[in-house]
């Protein structure tokens, strides 16, 4: 198979072969990290920038340590991008990093749609989505995709109880996408503020009780929540959310016994996990982290070094 | 001078009439409508052959933006009406949110006088409602219409206190000066960036609900009935406010409505690619949406097609999709796009001319919508049959942000004359100079 995608954008309109030949890919790439020299030259000559306009350590470092193991350059841009303090435009800074002739782009923005502007713009460039809003985070969900086929060897068939704040999430989004196009049975509970109009059209269950959401689930995902979203009225309290939505032991119990529990990172200890389910044995939260390098090891890979 | 119009179409809702006949202009007036005009030899006439043309009272577009003062780089007076010329439309209101406002009569006299001097199609001034559209004080509503202001709206700001707004539609009604009202409950829309629906979903984009709107179209519809005055409801987009307007009209409460072209020919689907001239307030909404809207153009519910031109450069549109400014010009389209009804036999022609020219003269009380004789030789010439494809570049407003880029129309104005003078005509005009 040969990947012939441009940009990577969002899973919405990918195939199961497509997300295979990835998984595949990163798969074989797993090892390089094992190694002693943790390096390879296949993308020597390589400019790799990263544009981020929202904070992030995990994703950013894990992009950075992918392409620096490619031997690719690697440059971080933090910029801010805002309404109302009026800085340079995207595309202005889209035109500017074109003129400096890099191969990939890796963008992070609050606003969705955004790397796709960046995509349409830049011909010769290659776009990575690391999170647009609340859009997509493809390389997230391939990432966990990943880790849900190396440990269960599998993705077709399984259930998947996806919990929390579904309406800001671009994880929740681009796993809803990658889990059912692979055949998963996906199941959503997280409170009534948070569950987007018509989000069963994507294939999905909602259930409003977490236990209905985890019960015989294969794997529980869990999504962080952002606390501040308790001023715009979209939970009364934290309290009242961990009471509601926090994956405890007890609830973990209603999932099938080799249950695996996921989640994207940072994690609020307390809040929607209990400190002892993120750090027990069906946590597999830090092999997330360690698949999240070689998937996107795979991505680069694909787009810059595998033509 | 005389101009002579021979062998149109012409079709007149105000005087229900539909047939093929010559039209004199006299002095600026509709002088005479009658089958065979005849020339008359030694007086200085100009002759146009309509053969195959449609001729209507001029049209009028009551809800646009025309910028000036303050955002002169996206439009001004002079671009605006020339754009409204050549879209078919011989009158405009144009909202009150500039900069600033016209809540005085100093700024409605300015766009008076900058009207004046370009000399293209007739402006009639929308004044604010409240000081500076903030919602907490009336302005002079006598001493505005005095200046020329023919209505008053808080359109983009609107007027969420009910006792400001139960006030205003009383007072206004004692004046005579109809109230335009922007129906938007500001927090339910808060934060929003399109229709709340499957596609905000999938995009991760915050929604506006329907609700947002029908919920003050309900609460304007309570304050004019108890009160017996009238209301009319800009930009209608919803099933629901269709059913609450045309519940109340049945109920003979005093509520008029107008919709946009873009809510009966685009769905909130068109956002997939997050371009940002499919942005306005209020959203594209459903499929179900459109035709609701349709369905109360049809049976008399909403009473006018307006273009709700709101014109934004680059500058505002060539951003995230987040941080666009809502809105999409429609002057040179709205005919076009509306015309599509008369194909779909959601209107016959007579009705679609009544919704955009007769009804919105009666509801805001301005001069036109009517070829009888003695009235101002407003008209609008139709070529039904004329096909086009819409290139912003070529438009004659200063934007670009029209969501009907690359569409190809079929009937648009050809020939549009203000006060006897021909303002705009992509006809080939024969032999005599006018
Ligand atoms: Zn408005």
């Amino acid at each position: 198979m040969k990947f012939e995608r441009k940009d990577i954008l969002g899973l919405k309109d990918y195939s199961r072969d497509e997300i295979n030949f990835i998984l595949d890919t990163a798969e074989s790439l797993k090892e390089i990290s094992t190694r002693k020299i943790k390096k390879v030259p296949t993308l020597r000559g390589k400019t790799v920038i990263s544009l981020f306009y929202e904070p992030s350590t995990r994703t950013r470092t894990s992009f950075e340590i992918a392409a620096k193991r490619l031997s690719a350059d690697a440059v971080n841009i933090t910029a801010s991008a805002s309404s109302v303090v009026k800085g340079e435009t995207l595309i202005d800074t889209a035109r500017n990093l074109e003129s400096m002739n890099p191969d990939i782009i890796i963008m992070r923005h609050s606003a969705a749609g955004a790397p796709h502007i960046l995509a349409r713009l830049l011909k010769h460039q290659s776009i990575i989505n690391a999170g647009d809003g609340a859009h997509e985070h493809p390389t997230q969900s391939l990432l966990d995709m990943m880790t849900i086929r190396e440990k269960r060897g599998k993705i077709d068939g399984l259930r998947v109880a996806l919990i929390g704040d579904i309406a800001h999430s671009r994880v929740a989004r681009s796993n809803i996408y990658g889990l059912t196009i692979m055949g998963a049975e996906v199941a959503l509970c997280g409170p009534a503020m948070m569950m987007p109009r018509e989000i069963d059209k994507m294939g999905v269950t909602v259930h409003n009780r977490m236990e209905e959401a985890i019960r015989d689930a294969d794997i529980i995902m869990m999504l962080r929540i952002q606390l501040e979203r308790q001023k715009n009225n979209m939970f009364p309290s934290v309290r009242e959310y961990a009471k509601l939505y926090c994956l405890t032991p007890d609830r973990v119990k209603m999932a099938k016994k080799n249950v695996l529990v996921m989640h994207p990172g940072p994690i609020n200890r307390g809040v929607e996990i209990d400190p002892q389910i993120a750090d027990g044995p069906y946590s597999v939260i830090l092999e997330q982290v360690t698949n999240g390098v070689a998937l996107r090891m795979a991505l680069l890979y694909l787009l810059a070094g595998g033509k | 001078m005389r101009l002579l119009l021979k062998g149109g179409r012409i079709i007149d809702p105000s005087q229900n009439m539909d047939a093929t006949m010559d039209l004199l202009i006299e002095k600026g007036t509709v002088s005479r409508i009658a089958t065979t005009i005849p020339e008359r030899k030694g007086e200085k006439t100009a002759v146009i052959d309509l053969t195959g043309m449609i001729l209507t009272p001029g049209l009028i577009d009551m809800h646009t933006h025309l910028r000036e003062p303050g955002h002169e780089y996206k439009e001004t007076v002079q671009t605006g009406s020339e754009a409204a010329v050549a879209g078919g439309f011989t009158s405009i209101a144009c909202m009150a949110n500039t900069e600033p406002i016209n809540d005085n009569r100093s700024v409605t006299e300015f766009i008076l006088r900058q009207a004046q001097a370009a000399g293209m199609a007739r402006v009639y001034p929308v004044a604010a409602v409240s000081k500076g559209e903030q919602g907490k004080f009336l302005t002079e509503f006598a001493d505005l219409k005095d200046a020329g202001a023919v209505a008053l709206s808080d359109d983009g700001n609107p007027v969420m206190d009910s006792r400001l707004m139960r006030n205003a539609l009383e007072y206004a009604s004692s004046l005579g000066i109809p109230i335009i009202s922007h129906c938007e409950d500001t927090n339910l829309s808060a934060g929003g960036q399109m229709n709340e629906g499957y596609t905000s979903t999938e995009l991760g984009l915050q929604g506006i609900p329907n609700t947002a709107e029908h919920i003050m179209i309900a609460r304007d519809i309570a304050l004019a009935e108890f009160s017996n005055v009238s209301v009319h409801i800009a930009h209608v987009s919803t099933a629901e406010s269709v059913r609450i307007i045309r519940e109340a009209k049945k109920r003979g409460v005093m509520v008029t409505a107008e919709t946009a072209p873009h809510y009966f020919t685009l769905t909130d689907e068109a956002l997939k690619e997050f371009s940002t001239n499919y942005k306005m307030y209020p959203p594209l909404r459903k499929n179900e949406d459109v035709e609701a809207i349709k369905e109360g153009l049809k049976d008399g519910t909403i009473d006018a097609i307006a273009s709700d031109h709101a014109p934004h450069s680059s500058i505002e549109k060539d951003v995230e999709f987040e941080y666009a400014a809502n809105g999409i010009i429609g002057l040179e389209t709205s005919l076009s796009a509306s015309l599509i009804l008369v194909k779909e036999n959601v209107l016959s022609l007579s009705q679609l001319i009544e919704k955009m020219s007769t009804n919105p003269s009666g509801i805001l009380k301005i001069p036109g919508g009517t070829l009888k004789a003695g009235s101002n030789a407003d008209i609008t010439v139709i070529d039904l049959q004329k096909k086009w494809i819409v290139k912003a570049d070529t438009f004659r407003s200063k934007s670009r942000n029209t969501p009907f880029e690359g569409r190809k129309f079929r009937g648009r104005a050809v020939l549009t004359i203000v006060g006897g003078n021909v303002k705009y005509s992509i006809l080939s005009l024969p032999g005599r100079k006018i």
